[in-house]
């Protein structure tokens, strides 16, 4: 027992808590500590900062003059405090577009659908052939509600239909148009007894990927009429349906090969020595597993897509985007971009982080059923 | 080849000659409109208008340009080359910007690798396009050239853009850049020279003095022997707008920014992924040979790293080039912008698109071929 009291280990009641816990992770070098105080400085001063601009000196309401809203104490604040007053005055314009104001809960309707869609698809319990079924009704009811004329409801085209639902739409019909477009896509680049048709699909994948999806938009704006015979005409939002369905496809078919890339070359052998024929071979135990392999990198795609929805704003669509730019192109709202920049960001930040968040879940739990 | 339907190499060529002439035949189809509606419409076809004088205006050039002068097929390269600005630059600041931002997630400090993670995790959830209409909208709300932000001699801040100071432009500029370029090859002469000398001794002998000498002294006295011409252009207010120096558009800080802050995060993640798939024994065997920790990093964990992080920052690389084209939504002029101008202006869009998609292949294709030649450059030999 010759060991001193000060050689042995500290207690462990020392090594923990909050205090140690700051010098291991925060003060443990010089160099540590000068970054922790700097960079701690320099966050207070950004969040005071804000947090001076978009609440404390920030305006919630403005009074109503004879023309519409009056908007002086908003100028008066201009660069010291935030105009939320723009939100409350014109979310609705920002969520639902041009859609007539009477009937804006159609479309409303239609956001919670969407939101209810993907909160089934993402339950595990949920992933059988019924899911497809699910999806077609949920897509038949979004058009009808959309669109109307029918069950007593007034038609609305869709040249009025603008803001949230719009981006919904497009990337999910997308998604869901895209989908078995890509797994024949997938399955014809795979092919090896077919090089025609592995030709076609490689050289489908390869054009729309080495293309940003502007040009492919551009041609659904102004090359589309072109192609079509006379007098056949579409409306604008259905053609840039078809260009992100097709921009979708290519880069869907990519993730699915990944998939089927995957999978171990013996599954696909036993079902060819058991004799069954291609189809029955790739949809009864091929795609089934391949698929499931591959939904974190779908939801990532998917998100990828949701984002670049707002590009249709380029070829004149009422995505979210452009309906928040247009309600602050109001000479009386001007120069509150900022305060809407903020809104439609965490609606976008909402949703993308929300399915992020799922597919990371989601891998991590398919990592460990693989691994088990 | 039996002629029987069971027979499936038969089975295979029936159903491609069926698809490949359905898709012919759907081709043909919409070639023989697309001709009949050009017709009735009196719209021109082929790639003459590119001899055309322009009456495009353009902001900002790298090459001398009149409008309703200079022709389609100048304003078209003007184009390819503002992009090209971009992208060059945006690849370049989004690699440096996401490594560090990278690196600086993995730090042992808490406070900086959660701000590198809250600045990755919410950028990438918002769409670029979004992104590049809010730093377009900061550098709108700067104060106009009579009251710009002055932080510097010769810098000035204004929502006419950036001003920065340039030197003149001299011949002996020149013969320095070459004497650089010179310096460079020397450089890498003497590196292999000192490692055959290591590998035959056992000893590297010291090169940094010999290394300065080739990249700083040789320039400096070309420089100097040339009569050390130095002439600094400072930008100065003259009446409503600054005349001298260079200028960065607002449009071109506003894209460049956008693209560079939106990548890097994708570009962090990447690096971050990369350095952690790098076993941490590598780490420890280096040290226990004794390596310094800088050389461990570059020599044993960078390397093998980069065989993690090539191939998936290929593809942000190509994603950069491509969401440059969204400079249209912001009024810069990149190529999608000025073809799009002249397909309205001409009305040949089938022309037009084929331009922008055959510059942006280009593009993809030359990043592509590049990487995977970078690839297989440090890829793992295997025997």
């Amino acid at each position: 027992m010759s060991t001193s009291i000060a050689a042995r280990p500290r207690p462990a009641a020392a090594r923990t808590g909050p205090i140690a816990w700051a010098r291991a992770n925060l003060f443990n070098t010089w160099w540590s500590t000068a970054l922790t105080l700097a960079l701690g400085y320099l966050i207070l001063r950004g969040a005071w900062a804000f947090l001076d601009w978009g609440v404390i000196h920030a305006i919630w309401q403005v009074p109503q003059g004879p023309k519409g809203p009056n908007t002086d104490i908003c100028r008066a604040a201009a660069g010291t405090g935030a105009c939320w007053a723009v939100i409350g005055e014109k979310y609705r314009f920002i969520l639902f577009g041009f859609y007539p104001y009477a009937q804006q809960w159609r479309p409303a309707i239609v956001i919670a659908l969407f939101i209810a869609l993907y909160c089934i698809s993402a339950n595990r319990r949920f992933w059988r052939k019924e899911l497809a079924l699910i999806w077609i009704a949920a897509m038949v009811l979004i058009g009808i509600l959309m669109w109307g004329g029918v069950f007593g409801l007034t038609l609305v085209t869709e040249s009025q239909w603008g803001g949230l639902p719009i981006t919904l739409i497009l990337a999910t019909f997308a998604l869901a148009l895209a989908f078995p477009l890509a797994v024949l896509v997938a399955l014809g680049r795979r092919s090896t007894r077919l090089p025609a048709v592995k030709l076609l699909c490689v050289m489908y994948v390869e054009l729309i990927r080495g293309v940003p999806l502007i040009t492919l938009l551009f041609m659904a704006s102004v090359m589309f009429p072109l192609f079509m015979p006379n007098g056949f005409d579409v409306d604008k939002l259905l053609r840039a349906q078809v260009a992100i369905t097709l921009f979708a496809g290519a880069y869907l078919a990519e993730v699915v090969r990944a998939g089927l890339q995957s999978l171990p070359k013996g599954q696909a052998e036993a079902a060819d020595a058991l004799g069954l024929s291609y189809w029955k071979k790739t949809l009864l135990v091929v795609l089934p597993q391949a698929l499931r392999l591959v939904i974190p990198p779908l939801v990532n795609t998917f998100i990828g897509f949701f984002k670049d929805t707002s590009l249709v704003l380029i070829i004149g669509i009422f995505d979210l985007l452009k309906s928040g730019i247009t309600a602050v192109a109001e000479p009386a709202w001007q120069g509150f971009g900022n305060e809407v920049y903020i809104v439609l960001a965490l609606i976008y930040f909402a949703f993308c982080f929300a399915m992020s968040r799922y597919s990371r879940g989601l891998e991590r739990e398919l990592d460990r059923a693989r691994r088990r | 080849m039996r002629l029987s339907w069971s027979d499936p190499r038969l089975r295979n060529l029936v159903w491609q000659i069926l698809i490949i002439g359905a898709v012919v035949l759907a081709g043909w189809y919409l070639a023989h409109n697309t001709n009949r509606n050009l017709e009735q419409r009196h719209i021109a076809t082929g790639f003459g208008f590119l001899g055309q004088a322009a009456s495009i205006p353009i902001g900002e050039s790298l090459l001398s340009y009149t409008p309703s002068v200079s022709t389609y097929g100048r304003a078209l390269l003007i184009g390819v080359l503002n992009t090209l600005k971009v992208a060059v630059a945006g690849v370049v600041l989004a690699t440096v910007l996401g490594t560090l931002v990278g690196i600086a997630r993995l730090s042992p400090n808490w406070l900086l690798s959660r701000i590198a993670a809250i600045y990755v995790e919410t950028v990438r959830d918002i769409p670029v396009l979004l992104q590049l209409f809010f730093w377009y909208g900061l550098l709108q709300t700067l104060p106009p050239p009579r009251a710009a932000f002055h932080p510097l001699p010769g810098v000035f801040l204004s929502n006419r853009g950036v001003k920065l100071p340039t030197i003149a432009w001299h011949a002996a500029h020149f013969w320095a850049l070459v004497a650089f370029l010179a310096g460079c090859v020397l450089v890498w002469l003497i590196g292999r020279a000192a490692d055959r000398r290591q590998a035959a001794t056992g000893r590297r002998p010291r090169t940094w003095p010999t290394t300065l000498a080739a990249l700083l002294g040789l320039p400096i006295l070309v420089w100097l022997g040339l009569g050390a011409p130095l002439h600094v252009d400072m930008p100065a207010l003259h009446g409503f707008n600054f005349q001298g120096g260079i200028s960065i558009t607002p449009e071109y800080a506003a894209l460049l920014t956008g693209l560079v802050v939106y990548t890097a995060t994708y570009i962090a993640e990447i690096v971050r992924s990369g350095i952690q798939a790098v076993a941490a024994g590598q780490w420890e065997a280096a040290g226990a040979l004794g390596l310094p920790r800088g050389l461990v990093l570059r020599r044993i964990v960078l390397p093998q790293a980069l065989r993690v992080i090539v191939p998936p920052m290929t593809s942000q690389y190509l994603n950069l080039v491509k969401n440059s084209s969204l400079a249209i939504a912001i009024g810069y002029q990149d190529i999608v912008s000025i073809a799009d101008t002249t397909l309205n202006q001409t009305g040949q869009s089938i022309e037009g698109i084929a331009i922008i998609m055959a510059v942006y292949l280009t593009f993809s294709l030359s990043i592509s071929l590049f990487m995977n030649w970078y690839n297989a450059h440090i890829a793992l030999v295997e025997r």
